[in-house]
């Protein structure tokens, strides 16, 4: 019975390491290409050389030579940050809020902001942008911020957050004489930062991806962004790939660290967020 | 509200009760005028033709242009090909993948984790550009397969139409797939690894006990992942724009991209932009509805 079993099990296990680490290559490959290419030089990649070359800081100053990469590094950091601190703390106020002060008015509002997870993006778009260039916030940080600063997502995932967070505590801390916001700033953020830490991830995220609204509202060259420098190459003349592979590297590399960093947290909140 | 309370303390629970209004209404306020407002405003503006500015209403004539619109009928069927090829192929690994990583004793497990889950570092722009790379007529994909002689000119990846919505599919499997792994992974935590040891001394095989335990106990998120998926798929415009310019002629476009285009590219026709736009707006709310319906009735 016992050596039965055995035979039975080795191959698939076998066989489960071959597909995982096939599909780890597959997954890994484009990755490692990416980089690769970032060090060789147009030449050496279209004839399919694979391994690093020394063309790496070549590759650089042609960058530099152009002098957008740093001022478009410096904006997709600016916007991705200040997107995800006033978005964090818009959307878990509100979590927060409709918790702590529930009741059945809260409820209904909480219903019909859900319904706002039906309407997609590229339908606002339009009517956005010409609310946008109408009220000045063309190429404006403020322009680029704001469709995406208050979300359900977000909402959803404090508000889920929030209901493990003790009423006593809100309760002792007003006994004690605390302010309402203040209640909200001392107790409930420190004892929630995982939630943050996932929230924060992921809508660092989607800022620093975003591509089509910066396409629309940012049009102006000193308001570039990574994503779009790196998209603008596509129609050039002459395409340096080593370049350009050297730009999505770069581009890539902030969320590299930040995932590896947190990458706990960001299971422990969405699973937070799906439970 | 129990008969108990006192008066004094439901007064005051009442007066923090509009307090907590405070902390909604930021919130609120920008939903309602970053979301429903435009909305309303795309819908209103749909019933209108003209270009730039000049803007007349003319009831649902743009509604009834779309039809007749061969580049619309395109976009569209490209847009559901997408959709209908790439989430379940997609989801369906994920799932897999998930239960295979589950395994505690599996050796490597955390390695074949963070390789799987690597791509979703990489931003929609930068693996569309990647993947351009790789497949374009002078790519890596090309070069080697010349290299090696198994063909003796480049396949046409990007410039022929089935090929080049295939690239497409594939790039966002790379995308994504590790993505939704994730999800599926935090929920298989939370089943007791004994449901599993029972079902294996009862003599369930593999299969068996992914169909039976892993796909039912993860139904919920299973719906929340496909929920998601269709969302961004049928908004898909980053990788075409990138890829392919929704080319070669209108073979890749999707409706995002068909909307951009009519916007920002041309002389703008904004009603009948909008009116493409509400088309995806009541798809997506159909889509969702139909999902959720699905997701309820199988519990």
């Amino acid at each position: 019975m016992k050596k039965k079993r055995r035979l039975v099990i080795r191959p698939l296990r076998i066989l489960k390491h071959l597909i995982l680490i096939l599909v780890s290559f597959v997954s890994a490959f484009p990755f490692y290409w990416m980089v690769s290419a970032a060090t060789n030089n147009t030449a050496d990649i279209i004839l399919g050389h694979i391994a690093p070359g020394n063309y790496l800081l070549q590759n650089w100053r042609t960058l530099t030579e152009s002098g957008r990469i740093g001022p478009a590094f410096y904006n997709s950091v600016r916007n991705a940050v200040l997107l995800t601190i006033s978005s964090l703390f818009i959307s878990s106020m509100a979590g927060y809020g409709f918790v702590i002060f529930r009741d059945k008015w809260k409820n209904r509002v909480m219903g019909i902001l859900m319904l706002s997870m039906m309407i997609p993006p590229a339908a606002t778009l339009i009517p956005l942008f010409r609310m946008f260039s109408q009220m000045g916030l063309m190429n404006t940080v403020l322009g680029f911020m704001l469709p995406s600063v208050a979300t359900v997502f977000l909402i959803f995932m404090f508000r889920q957050a929030a209901q493990t967070f003790p009423q006593e505590i809100v309760q002792a801390a007003r006994i004690d004489g605390l302010g309402e916001f203040r209640i909200f700033l001392k107790m409930f953020i420190p004892v929630m930062r995982p939630t943050y830490a996932a929230a924060a991830i992921v809508t660092f995220m989607n800022a620093w991806n975003s591509y089509l609204w910066p396409l629309v509202i940012l049009q102006s060259p000193e308001q570039l962004t990574l994503p779009i420098y790196a998209g603008s190459f596509r129609g050039g003349y002459v395409l340096d790939y080593g370049a350009i592979m050297l730009v999505v590297t770069i581009s890539t590399i902030p969320m590299l660290i930040i995932f590896f960093t947190l990458q706990k947290s960001f299971v422990q909140g969405i699973l937070g967020s799906v439970k | 509200m129990t008969t108990h309370a006192a008066r004094k303390p439901a007064g005051l629970e009442r007066k923090t009760a509009r307090k907590g209004w405070l902390f909604i209404m930021p919130a609120v306020i920008l939903i309602v005028m970053m979301s429903f407002y435009p909305m309303v405003e795309a819908f209103l503006l749909s019933l209108q033709t003209g270009t730039g500015n000049n803007l007349t209403y003319k009831g649902f004539a743009n509604y009834e242009r779309l039809p007749k619109d061969n580049t619309y009928a395109a976009a569209l069927g490209n847009t559901f090909f997408y959709l209908i090829v790439q989430v379940p192929i997609m989801l369906l690994a994920a799932l897999v993948l998930a239960a295979m990583l589950n395994d505690r004793r599996l050796m490597f497990r955390g390695f074949y984790r963070t390789m799987i889950f690597l791509p979703v570092a990489t931003s929609l722009v930068s693996c569309s550009m990647i993947f351009l790379q790789l497949f374009t007529s002078n790519g890596l994909i090309n070069s080697l397969l010349l290299n090696w002689g198994w063909i003796t000119e480049p396949i046409p990846f990007l410039t022929n139409a089935v090929y080049a919505r295939i690239v497409i599919v594939v790039t966002m499997l790379w995308r994504w797939t590790g993505y939704n792994m994730v999800f599926y992974l935090a929920g298989l935590q939370n089943i007791d690894s004994q449901v599993y040891e029972a079902a294996r001394i009862d003599g369930a095989s593999a299969a068996q006990q992914f169909r039976k335990i892993t796909v039912p106990l993860l139904r919920p998120i299973i719906l929340f992942t496909t929920v998601l998926s269709t969302n961004g798929t049928l908004q898909l415009f980053d990788e075409v724009r990138i890829m392919t310019e929704g080319g070669p002629g209108t073979g890749t476009a999707t409706l995002s991209f068909y909307i951009y285009r009519i916007t920002f590219e041309r002389v703008p026709r904004f009603g009948y932009a909008a009116a493409m736009s509400f088309t995806i707006f009541v798809m997506v709310a159909v889509l969702a509805f139909i999902q959720m319906k699905v997701g309820e009735s199988k519990q």
